[in-house]
């Protein structure tokens, strides 16, 4: 049996038709941030609620993906109102379906975060928080896999690869290389297998993107893999998930099982003569297993570590063959611009940077979760309206972006526009995602301290400099957190850090300087103060304790 | 352990498929480079010193000890000499400032990461390592020493490993795979306490994969593998093997 349109149509139709049976649709998050506080038993509790109460043929109760204010979980919505019930539980059940068509409770309602709700045009998230993520015909009613269709069946390869150069969508691992062009490279290989590997071993502290977009939205990253796959002539693909997303993993193979079942997946797709499989292959924790060499090398069954390119992955990659590798958000961007074109695409964002960007929102901030903006939003705007602002009130001091191959980014940016080019131009990257809001209680001496810690312990040990050099780093911040450090330390650090930067093996080795270039050049008058002072100006490093200890 | 053995990645040298000949310069010398030839192996013939520490004539290629970087005009980057192909019109500088001080620094983290105490060693005067320190021109280690606790094995009849002494090339751990054929040789841990293991972490003399061939110890550029009973004095590495038997096999291929 072969999947037709009008297949699809029929199920979303039924659907469709479903949903506006119901005059009201409680939607409970089912993310794992909002399951972590029990939001299984809140759905559980909602079921069994309006049951009993024989309300199940106007009421319907649903879990849904990330609703993306995951500090406040577990969160519900109530459509078609559109209110936002934050921190409920089983007990606040009854009083919510009492309320129904009458005013939101005032206790629970997160009227205070309506800007977190209401100021994010939505592209990748725009299923997060509305769809079933472990129905595919959820999925189907809100135009699933009609990108796919039109892929296949009134679309050339090339002409796929038009619509996603067009777009000018841009790589969101991190270090933003344009997406059709990567496309093309692989497209014009000219051996045999070939491979789509989707990147989902997310492993910045902080960030969850990925993650959250794989549980809440797994077929749109299948769908973006497939018409990628089409588009370079593939007919394998990988996704390469983190074994730490046991809910992710679970989401994506059951929604693995479901496209095959339907035949989205499998032997000449939508009757072209497109086929097309994926398999999931769970990371060990490694986080340079999120280079794509090391990646590869981690698929193979082989030891997680990079190896120098040229050749590209686009050249020499799984198994020797010609491979695509992009990150889960990069695919997730695939179906809308598919659907809608890639000029639409465009329009949207910086000149450079088009499109919008999910962020991990974490730190000191109000509304802590997940966004999306499009490109070109000032970082005012994302930790002051999206955000909240800071928690007490207190002032603020830098926002890290990017993670641990990122920068700490001080208050003269605020008003800069966000995209690739102008957080390159302060010093930090785009990253993959994570926002990191820190506020005068944050110490610069001690998150470079954090982030190089982590860098010493992910280095995968081959080349000297990031083995070697990462480790005599961090010897010397943590010298200069317990206020043993000298002056010179400060020379040291940043010649250490020009030669990782300059003579490293793989990404992580040369951005791993990055937090400490940063706060270096923004936020010297710290280091200078735990030295010279013997002090902490945020008091978060120990100096005194340990000076007690000894 | 299969890394891409050509870096072209196809087969070169048929009637089909001639190998291209590039002309390129090297320190403003101009000379000519077949297209899988790397930048160090077109230096190398033509008496240009590249310092290398994990590369060897023989072994697949490795491109981690970063001290045979080169300047390439237009590379955003220095280079490792040893994996970066040849190519038409290249403009390659060796020796520019910032290399040697980048080469001299990553030799001075080699020493401060295990304990390379070279009066006390079995490798003295005939070490890669030490040799290195004498060509760079290094006089002391301006980082502070490490010291990590390291082990020595020797539990095997003639050999033993000593730890401290180790540099992670991973000369050894290829070749007993791509040459010896045992994959006795591996490496456990990352980053700075990545460590060569024998057989998933026993100890050697009770490695039921090692077949006692000797080819690591010869390979190693220090005195990290050595061969039980012998002085510093007799203690030199015999590695001509290598070439003959990569020759041997590639005859034996046709």
């Amino acid at each position: 049996m072969t999947l037709s349109i009008e297949d699809l149509e029929g199920i979303a139709r039924i659907e469709k038709d479903k949903r506006e049976s119901f005059t009201y649709q409680i939607n409970v998050c089912v993310a794992a941030g909002c399951l972590s506080c029990q939001s299984g038993v809140l759905k559980e509790a909602f079921e069994k609620e309006v049951s009993r109460r024989g309300w199940e043929n106007w009421c319907s109760v649903k879990g849904v993906g990330c609703l993306g204010l995951c500090a406040a979980g577990p969160l519900i919505s109530i459509q078609p109102d559109g209110t936002y019930y934050r921190g409920v539980g089983a007990p606040d059940v009854s009083e919510i379906l009492e309320s129904l068509g009458g005013a939101p409770i005032p206790r629970l309602d997160c009227a205070s975060s309506r800007p977190f709700f209401e100021q994010q045009p939505k592209i990748v998230l725009e299923n997060s928080g509305r769809i079933d993520p472990e129905r595919i015909e959820d999925y189907i009613a809100e135009d699933g896999y009609k990108a796919l269709y039109n892929a296949l069946r009134m679309m050339r390869p090339s002409e796929v690869i038009e619509q996603v150069l067009a777009s000018g969508l841009r790589g969101r691992g991190g270090a933003g290389f344009p997406t059709g062009v990567k496309w093309t490279a692989v497209a014009k290989a000219s051996n045999g297998n070939k491979f789509v590997v989707c990147n989902a071993d997310e492993g910045d502290p902080g960030a969850f993107m990925d993650r959250s977009i794989l549980e809440s939205d797994p077929h749109r990253v299948i769908e973006g893999m497939a018409v990628a796959a089409y588009a370079v002539g593939a007919n394998t693909g990988f996704i390469y998930v983190r074994a730490e997303y046991p809910l992710a993993v679970q989401r994506v193979r059951t929604a693995i099982s479901q496209a095959r079942h339907l035949g989205v997946l499998g032997n000449n797709v939508f009757n072209s003569q497109f086929s097309f499989d994926i398999n999931v292959r769970l990371g060990a924790g490694a986080f340079v297993c999120g280079e794509e060499t090391a990646l590869i090398a981690s698929i193979e069954g082989r030891g997680g570590r990079p190896r120098p390119r040229p050749p590209f992955p686009a050249e020499f990659g799984l198994w020797g063959q010609p491979t695509l590798i992009n990150n889960v958000e990069t695919f997730a961007n695939i179906p809308p611009i598919i659907r809608k074109g890639g000029k639409w695409f465009a329009t949207i964002g910086t000149e450079k940077s088009k499109g919008t960007k999910v962020f991990a929102l974490a730190g000191r901030v109000n509304n802590t979760g997940l966004i999306e903006v499009p490109m070109g939003t000032t970082l005012r705007e994302i930790v002051f309206q999206i955000g909240g602002g800071i928690p007490g009130d207190r002032a603020f001091k830098a926002v890290q972006t990017g993670g641990p191959s990122g920068g700490c980014i001080p208050e003269q940016f605020l008003d800069m526009a966000v995209d690739y080019e102008s957080l390159a131009s302060v010093g930090s990257i785009m990253g993959s995602g994570g926002l990191i809001v820190m506020d005068d209680t944050s110490c610069m001496v001690d998150v470079a301290h954090f982030f190089m810690e982590f860098c010493m312990s992910e280095s995968c040990g081959k080349c000297v400099p990031c083995r070697v050099g990462t480790s005599q780093i961090y010897h010397l911040l943590n010298r200069i957190t317990k206020g043993e450090g000298k002056l010179s330390d400060l020379d040291m650090l940043e010649d250490l850090s020009d030669l990782l930067k300059n003579t490293s093996l793989c990404g992580l080795g040369q951005t791993a300087p990055n937090p400490i270039m940063s706060t270096l050049r923004y936020f010297r008058d710290e280091y200078v103060a735990h030295i010279e002072e013997k002090r902490c100006p945020a008091e978060a490093c120990k100096i005194h304790e340990a000076r007690e200890a000894v | 352990m299969k890394e891409p053995t050509s870096l072209t990645g196809k087969k070169l040298g048929n009637d089909a498929n001639p190998a291209r000949i590039f002309t390129m310069t090297i320190d403003n010398r101009l000379l000519t480079a077949r297209e899988d030839e790397t930048v160090l192996s077109v230096a190398r013939q033509n008496g240009i010193y590249i310092p290398t520490l994990c590369h060897m004539e023989g072994l697949s290629l490795r491109g981690a000890c970063r001290l045979c970087i080169v300047d390439v005009k237009g590379a955003p980057r220095v280079l490792p000499s040893c994996v970066t192909l040849a190519r038409q019109d290249m403009e390659v500088v060796t020796n520019s400032d910032r290399v040697i001080e980048y080469r001299r620094k990553i030799l001075e983290l080699i020493f401060s990461e295990r304990n390379h105490v070279c009066s006390v060693c079995v490798s003295n005067g005939h070490c890669d390592l030490q040799a290195l320190a004498t060509e760079l021109g290094m006089t002391h280690v301006r980082y502070d020493y490490l010291y990590p606790k390291q082990l020595v094995d020797a539990s095997h009849p003639r050999f033993s490993v000593d730890h401290n002494r180790c540099v992670l090339c991973m000369r050894c751990v290829r070749v007993c795979d791509e040459i010896e054929g045992a994959h006795t040789w591996d490496i456990m841990g990352r980053g700075i306490t990545s460590r060569v293991i024998t057989d998933l972490n026993q100890p050697w003399g009770s490695s039921e994969t090692c077949t006692g061939c000797g080819k690591c110890v010869q390979v190693c550029p220090t005195g990290a593998l050595s061969e039980k009973g012998k002085s510093v004095a007799e203690m030199t590495k015999r590695r001509q093997f290598l070439p003959y038997l990569q020759m041997m096999r590639g005859e034996g291929r046709k």
